[in-house]
């Protein structure tokens, strides 16, 4: 049962409202799980517990099998968890080097002393991520804005593992893009499992579900109502657990 | 609810009033400190002199506020101000010499310029809704482009030869009241040297309630003011809902340059002259009225009312500060500071929405 | 989106093509070029080195602030309270002169001095504005109008209303100094006007490289450097583009906003300092100036959006000459500036214009 990421008994309340009710989930390396509930149900709030923006009222998460204190997104990110959120969080200025180093930039020296973007070697390192991804974009020089939902979907993936994430969160991954980019997309999880990564994908789309997933975590008001093997599941069951024609939870 | 939530509730509450309320309280106080200061600051000849002196800027701040509720912004109001204030002029006297009788050269003069007024306006609306020009880049071209034709259309001389109906007009008041003799309405009586005569409200300022009261009432019970908020509240909604947007930004454009124009022609009657940057320092204290009166830079709320009251701050502030004798060099850092204030209360303290 | 699917449509061909993008690109460019082509037939003495230079010379003000301006509205925000900045760094350099000369020190301390400490001084109008607008969240907009207020006011008090004078002389004769002073034909001197040349023969010598040349070309260079290939110049960018993105990927937003209004306001006050130079007094900005509308016209016009995001030092540059050719050009053809304003509205929707349409132009 080796978990590279764990949530024990994961609680948050805000005012009278309990978005999470005691949590318990795990994800192992080179998995995808994903989070599956209806509107309300609590996927967006465990996962922002996760990647820091939350603190849990109760409950501890732990990584490679040891407690961790994750308080700000921060924290999160030097633990090696990676969020994608649905809105990329992409300079759509900038190119795919430069968004892939934000905040981490390249610097080389010029004349001894002069710090300068090293924007000839973040490209490099750029290409080299896209290609170990199997990810095609013409060119690297040109700004975001000119790549397509699915291309920058990638760029926003790279820029996670580039950072040696060892969990990547991804909120919605498909939602926004035409069938050929969501099988594109996939792939990538694909790819991204097979090297050793753990992924937690919140969706909508039974169809991603079905097709990358391994496990799969039902919630709903908040409770966690089911887990299953996706192998051992049928789409019909999952949406049961989903809107409650069937409930098989903890007791409280 | 708990208590503490109780508690919480109440003092949420209060925050909000007082965030939306402030200003009525600031303007109070103003007024306090200023009558304090100078004893003839309390008076009706101080009050006369406020509204008078000021009515540039409540036409001109209204105008903003329409802009400014739809999440735009009008730059060339002080320049169609001049604008419109030498066009009036030019053409009364162009109109002069026909013989037409000064009510009627009064009264073409006033209704063209006006009409020819609504030009900039639309312009800035077309820029704008159509050809999706950010509200600042528009209406500060068209800023450059009143400040040219005026200044080519005067030549370097003042525009002068008002008739003197106009000039009347711009300094007469509404009510005339004189010991022995009966009130008159908008005529000065003839009396002996020495006798006294009350004058009640000045004319323009008449002029002034009345169109910020039909304005007031446009923006808020009429269906072109409830499309105006919700083109500022969410573009796309309004669009959606069937609002037809571009031609309501055309409309709200025009309708600032019109007011505008308006508050040029009132300067024309009342100084007698036209001038090309006669409104030039009066677009920040235009901006800062709707501002301080509450009205959020990205649109959607705002009325006329607090508008007004913003104005009126910042003319109790002039005028106090000149009765008082201070240069008015610090009206310029305390409107700045004011203006701030206005904006970090708006924040803390964000009244609730209807 | 009627507006420019049509204008793209109809010239859709042509644009298309790389001499259309490049074309578009640096439509600024061109019509300088234009102009300069305009303006040498319509007027004699356009095309003379003495009226380039001094048209160059006059603009280091507006450089200065359109440089500054550009880094503030790469990352989404305005400035606007710069005019006023330089006309109170102007009235405080003088104030401060003034006050150590009658102190007894020589000019040479005093006007050091005094630089030195307007300088360090105008970074605090910018602190200002920066704090006001990340920690209090007001809008740049607002924010910086109300120190417009501020600091004219402020300007307006130390000076009293009135030009600030008693300076040293050489302060002008430094500022209007030349590098190189040639008589035709006799001699050349280097750095000042031959020792016991008459005034009056002033127009009979050849000027060459106004100082202020070779200073604002090492700012606008310095500052351009800065904007594309320090981190300060990359992250001003992100945060103009997605300030989210910035904010996820650890940049301090807040931090480094009220550096780029800090940067606006030292060049602001590196104006104003210069002015004194030029003028010779210290004088508080009138209303009419309206420097900041032309920098952030200038920076428009060339290529930056006020969205953020966009703009370069040297394209911003570029707008500052159109500009100044603009009005030159009118006025030496003995064309009514005023014409100059309405050039300048269509100049900006132009440039907006073609920025809508081609929202990809680096």
């Amino acid at each position: 049962m080796d978990y590279i990421l764990e949530t024990r008994g994961i609680t948050k309340r805000f005012g009278g409202l309990t978005a999470v009710d005691g949590v318990s989930i795990g994800l192992r390396a080179g998995e995808a799980l994903a989070v599956l509930g209806d509107n309300g149900a609590g996927k967006s709030t465990l996962i922002k517990v996760i990647s820091g923006v939350h603190k849990p009222d109760e409950g501890e998460i732990l990584i490679g099998g040891k407690p961790a204190r994750i308080e700000s997104p921060m924290d999160a990110l030097a633990h090696g968890i990676e969020t994608i959120y649905q809105d990329l969080a992409l300079a759509e200025n900038l190119d795919v080097g430069a968004n892939i180093f934000l905040g981490r930039e390249r610097m080389k020296r010029r004349l001894g002393f002069l710090k300068v973007l090293d924007d000839g070697g973040m490209a490099d390192e750029a290409r080299k991520v896209l290609d170990r991804l199997d990810i095609h974009i013409p060119s690297l020089r040109s700004t975001i804005r000119t790549l397509s939902g699915g291309q920058r979907q990638a760029v926003a993936i790279s820029r996670s593992i580039y950072w040696d994430a060892k969990v990547l969160i991804m909120d919605e991954p498909t939602a926004a893009l035409g069938v050929a980019e969501q099988k594109k997309v996939l792939n990538l999880v694909r790819t991204l499992k097979d090297q050793g990564i753990g992924i937690i994908i919140i969706s909508h789309q039974m169809y991603d579900v079905f097709e990358v997933a391994d496990r799969l975590a039902v919630m709903r008001r908040g409770l966690l109502v089911g887990e299953r093997v996706v192998k051992d599941t049928t789409a019909d069951e999952v949406v049961g657990l989903i809107v409650g024609s069937e409930t098989v939870g903890k007791e409280r | 609810m708990s208590n503490e939530t109780k508690a919480d509730a109440r003092r949420g509450r209060a925050a909000s009033f007082l965030g939306g309320h402030w200003i009525y309280l600031f303007l109070a106080l103003e007024i306090i400190y200023f009558s304090l200061r100078t004893g003839s600051f309390a008076s009706l000849n101080a009050l006369q002199i406020l509204l008078y002196y000021g009515v540039q800027v409540f036409l001109l701040s209204m105008a903003e506020l329409f802009v400014i509720v739809t999440g735009g912004i009008d730059l060339s109001v002080g320049y169609v101000l001049g604008f419109a204030s030498i066009i009036s002029i030019k053409l009364m006297e162009w109109l002069g010499p026909l013989g037409l009788g000064e009510p009627l050269t009064v009264l073409i003069g006033v209704c063209a310029t006006l009409a020819v007024g609504l030009i900039p306006g639309l312009v800035n609306g077309w820029l704008v809704a159509y050809l999706k020009v950010p509200p600042f880049i528009a209406t500060f071209a068209m800023l450059g482009v009143c400040h040219g034709v005026s200044e080519l259309i005067i030549n370097g001389v003042y525009a002068m030869g008002l008739p003197k109906l106009a000039a009347d007009i711009g300094s007469g008041h509404f009510l005339y009241v004189t010991k022995g003799v009966p009130p008159s309405f908008f005529s000065r009586p003839v009396v002996d040297r020495g006798v006294k005569v009350l004058e009640i409200v000045p004319d323009i300022v008449v002029v002034t309630a009345v169109v910020v009261g039909i304005f007031a009432f446009v923006l808020a019970r009429t269906r072109f003011g409830r499309h105006v908020y919700a083109i500022g509240g969410n573009i796309d909604a309004a669009t959606r809902s069937g609002i037809p947007v571009k031609r309501r930004l055309l409309g709200v454009y025009a309708l600032s340059s019109f007011l505008a124009s308006l508050a040029g022609i009132v300067y024309a009657f009342m100084y007698v002259s036209g001038k090309a940057d006669g409104g030039a320092s009066l677009l920040l204290d235009a901006i800062a009225a709707v501002v301080i009166g509450g009205a959020s830079l990205f649109g959607g709320t705002g009325t006329v009312l607090r508008t007004m009251i913003g104005a009126l701050i910042l003319a109790v502030l002039d005028l106090g500060l000149r009765m008082a004798g201070t240069p008015t060099f610090d009206k310029y850092i305390m409107v700045g500071v004011i203006l701030i204030f206005a904006v970090v209360i708006e924040r803390y303290m964000p009244e609730a929405r209807k | 989106m009627n507006g420019q699917s049509a204008a793209a449509g109809t010239a859709g061909g042509f644009l298309e093509t790389r001499t259309g993008r490049a074309l578009a690109s640096n439509w600024a460019a061109c019509f300088l070029i234009l102009m300069f082509a305009v303006f040498s037939l319509t007027s004699g003495s356009f095309l003379s080195v003495a009226n380039f230079q001094n048209v160059i010379h006059l603009q280091t003000l507006p450089f200065l602030l359109a440089a500054g301006e550009t880094f503030v509205i790469i990352t989404g925000g305005i400035d606007l309270s710069v005019g006023f900045v330089t006309g109170l760094a102007s009235v405080c350099a003088a104030k401060s002169i003034q006050v150590l000369l009658a102190a007894g020190m020589t000019a040479t301390q005093s006007v050091a001095l005094s630089l030195a400490g307007v300088l360090v001084l105008s970074a605090l109008p910018g602190l200002v504005n920066g704090l006001v607008i990340t920690k209090f969240r007001v809008p740049p907009f607002i924010a910086t109008m109300g120190m417009w207020g501020i600091a004219n006011g402020l300007a307006l008090k130390i000076s009293n209303g009135f030009p600030m004078t008693g300076l040293p002389d050489k302060l002008p004769e430094i500022g209007n100094g030349y590098l190189v002073y040639i008589l035709p034909g006799q001699f050349v001197s280097f750095l000042s006007k031959p020792v016991g040349f008459a005034n009056s023969r002033i127009r009979e010598l050849l000027r060459l490289l106004p100082y202020s040349l070779p200073f604002i070309l090492l700012v606008l260079a310095i500052l351009a450097f800065a904007l594309k290939r320090t981190r300060f110049g990359r992250h001003t960018y992100a945060i103009g583009g997605n300030v989210d993105a910035a904010v996820r990927s650890g940049i301090s937003v807040d931090r480094h906003l009220v550096g780029v209004y800090v940067l606006s306001s030292l060049l602001a006050g590196m104006g104003g300092i210069f002015n004194v130079f030029q003028t010779g007094i210290g004088n508080y900005t009138t209303f009419n100036a309206q420097y900041e509308f032309f920098a952030i016209a200038a920076v428009v016009i060339g290529g930056a959006s006020l969205a953020g995001g966009k703009g370069r030092i040297w394209s911003s540059a570029v707008g500052v000459l159109v500009l100044a050719f603009l009005e030159n050009g009118l006025a030496i053809s003995g064309v009514q500036p005023f014409y100059r304003y309405i050039a300048v509205g269509v100049l900006l929707v132009v440039a907006v214009v073609i920025d809508k349409i081609f929202p990809d132009l680096r």
